[in-house]
């Protein structure tokens, strides 16, 4: 929660500067952004491929669980997809990749507003911290309305660190594994879902 | 747009390679480089009067996206869960 914290911080105080003019106006737009994202998927492939154990880990798990980050995507696709309707000023294609960023929010703000300008992305920025919170927050009523595997689709890209306490709480020690694993699944598809639905 | 995967791909083949290796401080740099991102994002979005104005509407637009999210995932997930429950009363 600290960490999300300071990461909106950043952002509110990049508002301020921009409302502002704190920091010349060419700064946002130089390019220095595209090079800071590259060195961050970069750091990011960094740590999965340094990690090989949590691979490992995965055998334990029952299979047919496997199917849960599926379930998770089509969910939320196409949830997302049917809200484009009701907001007429988005493309469906624009509303299917707000919603692939799974509450991983940094990333998928990032990637947004690399391809989709800063306005979808502050869109995605907001709703995926919301989905967190809305994990966090209703993890127990999601339990008891649809079952023990409902917060960790819920959780999204979160699964694996920031929502895993408040899930194994809720759903039980035996969902840890997978809910580790749903995680990993689900960050490893956000940059290839947000970029494949901006490019509609 | 590719690129940014490529870059993916290639730290990772570099991560396996250094696997027996721990690497000090990648965390924070990951940290630190979304924390400039985004301060970046914030610029961008501060100077841009048509956003800061619709920054209500946004908000709203982000709260319909991902009550549908997680009421799609979790409608998914219990389709998933009665599934497993049948297999096992079945078997």
């Amino acid at each position: 929660m600290k960490g999300s914290l300071i990461i909106v911080g950043f952002f509110a105080m990049g508002v301020l500067a921009g409302l502002f003019h704190i920091v010349p106006s060419e700064t946002a737009n130089s390019g220095i952004s595209f090079y800071a994202l590259c060195a961050l998927m970069f750091c990011v492939g960094l740590s999965v491929g340094n990690n090989p154990q949590t691979i490992k880990n995965f055998r334990s798990l029952n299979p047919r669980l496997a199917f849960l980050p599926v379930m998770t995507i089509l969910g939320t696709v196409c949830a997302s997809a049917l809200v484009s309707v009701l907001l007429s000023n988005r493309s469906a294609a624009d509303c299917m990749a707000v919603g692939a960023g799974f509450g991983y929010y940094s990333l998928s703000s990032i990637f947004i507003t690399e391809y989709k300008g800063a306005e979808l992305g502050t869109v995605a920025l907001l709703s995926n911290i919301i989905r967190e919170m809305i994990t966090l927050l209703c993890a127990p009523l999601l339990v008891r309305w649809f079952g023990n595997l409902a917060p960790i689709s819920a959780g999204g890209a979160t699964t694996m660190d920031t929502t895993l306490p408040i899930i194994v709480r809720y759903a039980g020690q035996e969902f840890a594994v997978v809910s580790i694993f749903h995680g990993f699944v689900i960050d490893f598809s956000v940059p290839f879902l947000v970029t494949f639905f901006c490019s509609f | 747009m590719f690129i940014v995967i490529g870059f993916m791909a290639g730290g990772m083949c570099i991560g396996f390679m250094l696997r027996n290796r721990h690497l000090p401080g990648l965390n924070k740099a990951i940290t630190v480089l979304i924390w400039i991102l985004l301060f970046l994002l914030g610029i961008e979005v501060g100077e841009n009067r048509r956003i800061v104005q619709g920054l209500a509407t946004l908000g709203i637009e982000a709260f319909a996206l991902s009550l549908a999210s997680v009421a799609g995932s979790c409608i998914a997930a219990k389709g998933l869960w009665m599934w497993l429950n049948k297999k096992r009363n079945g078997s």
